[in-house]
């Protein structure tokens, strides 16, 4: 079946099964592969994109269900990689392993867009369910009230 | 400054690039520090690659492989320091494996920084030198007058400069420099060392771009699911082939036969292809014999979820094997029949146990306990993965891998073709915790890719790596202690009830040099699941049953536990019979020496950090709420020492939060990267929380769990808000630390919850004492 998807602001037409997840059209066939798969069953987060704006997981998106929807991967989050959490991200060093990352940053970005100002606990909440096995939690914490910072501050990298 | 003491025999290579560049290969022989140590001598290392760019941008290779240790950071930045140019100039470059260009390849054991803090500062210093003797000439002045800075050689005293750019090409026709000559930097004169520097793949990592292996994608690749055996040792008989050719996308399926690793595969495996298999032993009770290829059924297609869907509709035929019997139930029955009789083997003894016993029967007290630790899966964040090519007699490999070496045997052998015929790229791993030590999908990819003809990648599912692991082994602890009056130990009798080919418990492993009456004794369960290392290996599981145990026998002196433990390391060690190599392998190369003693090193370090950890914890000061409670442990591993205390609450339900950890390393002089060492603090303390949570079972040979759903990694909302890191620095040579600062830290918990709930945790996960996170 042909689909045609609007990814990162770009039309796109692919031809994939309509059953195949988001998350393998983006990774295997339109060649994006800062989404990432870590449990193929809504448990990890990993594969974390932006549809309409809202935190997904693309692992559970079948791509005939995607439409006309508007897609943002963590490739099309900022122009340069600049986004005030990208930044974050990179002033407090918060990847290790950084697999887990790119669903992280989308997850912490949907929260920002719908909640500009967090506490603590709404980020517990909201980043809850994106796993990270090297243990980054609290500085993921830490950089979401970083970027907060750096939305208002809009210096470069320190 | 330093003098450095290079052998006579090292020299360096110098040879222009195209473009008017350098390009220094360093052959060294480096300072072992590994031989200080107390560890194995190095041999002559080609050892890595500076390029001096024309305009003054230094690439550094990456020699090592990157599992979020932060190693392609760290190399670097050993380099970087003593080439005296600013990290701002410095750009990183992963390398390939190698082993005619770099040694030591590898990553495990801690022992990035401890194999390569001096020999990496080397290449740096002796690069430096070169580039000031080509401006010594180029500026004609004495070498001795000028002096370097942020990449460029000065000579003050006229007040002329020039950057290493424009000495890179007349750098590349001078004579090695005179080695003993060269001068490492003074510590305080550290520009990079020592400072906060992030990981070098931030930037790629932040905006998705590809660099894990993943996401390694090759013309014509195709990608493959294996569907290995349920039971470990089984073999796929039939299956309905042609079915699954006929769905959507699919390319080719198959059946592989197993093939075994030659009976003595040696370090790299030899280049020598298809090694006779191992026989079989006469009267096999389980099979656990080493593949290179597992026996199961390929599916290879266009897209990886074509060929996972069509697993879906896969029937096999499965030779169950030799191991379809076994379970955690027989295990737990086993262990508890054997806890019962005399101990299969002696480890060590010393004085006289049972009387030490019978005298605290009446003067003093005698703690019986059961421990209990279960078998865990590494789970890395990315699943195994494997990209191969096999074409015209050679194999290109994109495999993340902790032991390369290994790899490249197993991969050669598959293919059968020699090692000099496969080129090795090593993409950035998504975790590996010890998982990619092992390299069963390596060998698997190979065999796949050699069957097709195509390049292929193969992935494991997240299911299939929770069932395929090399799990950490379960064991069974049946301690016996007494203390007297005054509340020394008395005695310690602790039965190791183990696995086959499970894990190890040295003679001397803490306390049992502190203690005048010892009896260490062990018993083995067979078993077939393959097991093996995971973080901090043996000390993981260890440190929790050693500081359990003393937490009881503390508790029943009625002393405090931080006192009781500064007593205990105050004794003057009594001398059981010590296995040096044992006891290296428990501490790890590169620091401690050969006297180290498994779980404690030398006391005086250890009762450094445990005081600290009190001080800075508030131990004993604080006035703690009703269900709240501290507990301590200390561990001593891979060269490092740590003492950890964590404050807990424990809710009526049972339901646990840690508030906030404490911890206090000793890992010699300088910490290299303070950001960093932070990160793998606080990750030490997670994974030592994933530990608390977890199991792997057993039930027909067959492994229960199958992903995150039944194998709960802590989340957000679990993780301990503040980790306090406190370092002691000690003038001993700087160590690793990927792994020492996560044993201590599951007894520290779990003493915590007897502290807040009296509830006295003596088997893993928690789950099976009722308790849940908050």
């Amino acid at each position: 079946m042909a689909y045609t998807l609007n990814v990162n602001g770009k039309s796109t037409t692919v031809d994939v099964p309509a059953d195949m997840p988001l998350l393998w059209v983006l990774r295997d066939v339109m060649n994006l592969p800062g989404t990432k798969y870590g449990c193929g069953a809504n448990q990890c987060g990993a594969c974390t994109v932006h549809m309409r704006g809202r935190a997904v997981r693309s692992c559970q998106v079948l791509v005939s269900a995607v439409g006309n929807a508007a897609i943002t991967t963590i490739e099309g989050l900022s122009p340069n990689g600049t986004h005030p959490l990208q930044r974050a991200w990179k002033e407090l060093d918060v990847p290790e392993c950084g697999y887990c990352q790119s669903g992280q940053i989308m997850a912490a970005a949907a929260l920002l867009a719908a909640s500009p100002k967090p506490t603590d606990a709404d980020i517990d909440t909201a980043m809850n369910t994106n796993l990270c096995r090297c243990g980054t939690y609290s500085r993921i914490r830490a950089g979401i009230h970083r970027a907060i910072g750096n939305v208002a501050n809009t210096r470069g990298e320190e | 400054m330093s003098t450095m003491t290079l052998n006579r025999r090292s020299f360096l290579r110098f040879s222009a690039l195209t473009g008017g560049g350098l390009l220094i290969s360093a052959y060294l022989d480096p300072i072992d520090l590994l031989a200080q140590g107390g560890g194995q001598a190095a041999a002559p290392r080609p050892d890595l690659f500076i390029k001096i760019a024309a305009d003054g941008i230094v690439t550094i290779t990456a020699k090592n492989p990157e599992i979020g240790q932060g190693v392609k950071t760290m190399l670097p930045m050993l380099i970087a320091e003593e080439l005296d140019v600013d990290w701002k100039d410095v750009r990183v470059t992963q390398a390939d494996f190698d082993p005619t260009k770099y040694q030591g390849q590898q990553a495990g054991g801690s022992t990035a920084t401890p194999g390569n803090f001096m020999s990496m500062r080397n290449v740096g210093a002796a690069a430096r030198a070169t580039l000031v003797a080509a401006a010594a000439e180029q500026l004609g002045a004495p070498a001795g007058e000028l002096t370097t800075a942020s990449g460029t050689v000065w000579h003050r005293a006229s007040n002329r400069s020039v950057g290493y750019g424009a000495l890179a090409a007349k750098a590349a026709t001078m004579p090695a420099p005179d080695m003993a000559s060269i001068k490492l930097k003074d510590p305080a004169d550290f520009k990079i060392i020592g400072k906060p520097i992030t990981g070098v793949d931030n930037d790629a990592l932040v905006t998705g771009k590809p660099l894990f292996g993943m996401d390694v994608k090759v013309p014509n690749m195709l990608y493959a699911v294996y569907e290995r055996c349920p039971v470990f040792g089984g073999k796929a008989k039939s299956a309905n082939l042609d079915a699954i050719k006929k769905l959507p996308g699919i390319k080719h399926a198959f059946i592989l036969d197993e093939q075994f690793a030659p009976a003595n595969p040696g370090r790299g495996g030899g280049g020598a292809p298809a090694a006779a298999p191992a026989a079989p032993p006469a009267a096999p009770l389980s099979d656990n014999r080493t593949r290179d290829v597992y026996s199961g059924v390929a599916i290879v297609a266009d897209s990886w979820w074509y060929a996972e869907s069509a697993r879906k509709q896969l029937k096999v035929e499965w030779d169950l094997g030799l191991n379809a019997t076994q379970s955690s139930a027989s295990y737990d029955a086993k262990a508890k029949e054997l806890s019962t009789q005399a101990p299969q083997r002696q480890v060590g003894s010393v004085g006289d146990v049972d009387a030490a016993f019978t005298a605290a029967a009446t003067n003093g007290k005698v703690v019986e306990a059961a421990y209990y630790y279960p078998f865990l899966n590494h789970v890395p964040m990315e699943p195994p993965n494997a990209t191969a090519h096999l074409a015209n007699g050679k194999l290109e490999l994109w495999a993340g891998t902790q032991t390369p070496q290994g790899a490249l045997g197993i991969a050669a052998r598959v293919a059968g073709v020699t090692n000099a015929d496969v080129t090795f790229h090593m993409p950035r791993m998504g975790g590996s915790f010890g998982r990619r030590l092992y390299n069963d999908y390596i060998g698997d990819a190979v065999a796949i890719a050699k069957t097709v003809g195509q390049p292929v990648q193969l992935r494991m599912s997240r299911e299939d790596d929770l069932r395929n692991d090399t799990f950490r082994c379960a064991a069974y602890h049946y301690f016996k202690g007494a203390v007297d009056n005054a509340g020394n130990i008395t005695a310690w009798r602790d039965h190791f009830v183990t696995f086959d080919n499970g894990g190890n418990l040295n003679a001397a492993e803490f306390p049992a040099r502190f203690v005048p009456n010892t009896q260490i004794v062990a018993s083995s369960i067979p078993k077939a699941i393959p097991t093996g290392a995971h973080r901090a290996p043996n000390s993981n599981a260890l440190a929790f049953v050693m500081h359990g145990f003393i937490d009881e026998l503390a508790h029943a002196a009625g002393k405090d536990q931080v006192a009781f433990r500064l007593a205990l390391l105050a004794k003057t060690p009594v001398q059981p019979p010590v296995d040096p190599a044992a006891a290296g392998r428990q501490g790890g190369p590169g620091g401690g020496g050969g006297g180290a003693v498994p779980g404690v090193g030398v006391p005086d370090r250890m009762r450094g950090v445990l005081e600290l950890v009190a001080e800075k914890s508030g131990w004993g000061k604080r006035t703690l709420p009703r269900g709240t409670g501290m507990g301590v442990g200390f561990y001593f591993s891979h060269a490092g020492y740590f003492a950890e205390v964590a404050e807990v609450s424990v809710d009526a339900n049972k339901r646990i939060k840690v508030n906030k950890v404490w911890i206090a390393g000793d890992i010699g002089r300088q910490i290299v990267n303070p950001i960093n060492a932070e990160a793998q603090c606080a990750s030490c303390v997670i994974d030592g929380l994933n530990q608390l949570m977890n199991e792997i079972t057993i039930e027909s040979g067959r492994v229960v769990q199958s992903n995150f759903g039944d194998y709960p990694l802590v989340r957000m909302r679990n993780a301990p808000p503040v980790v306090e890191v406190h370092w002691k620095l000690s003038d001993n040579n700087p160590t690793g630390l990927g792994e020492p600062a996560m044993p201590p830290i599951i007894p520290a918990v779990v003493n915590a919850i007897f502290a807040a709930s009296g509830v006295r945790v003596r088997t893993l996960p928690l789950q099976k004492s009722g308790f849940s996170w908050a």
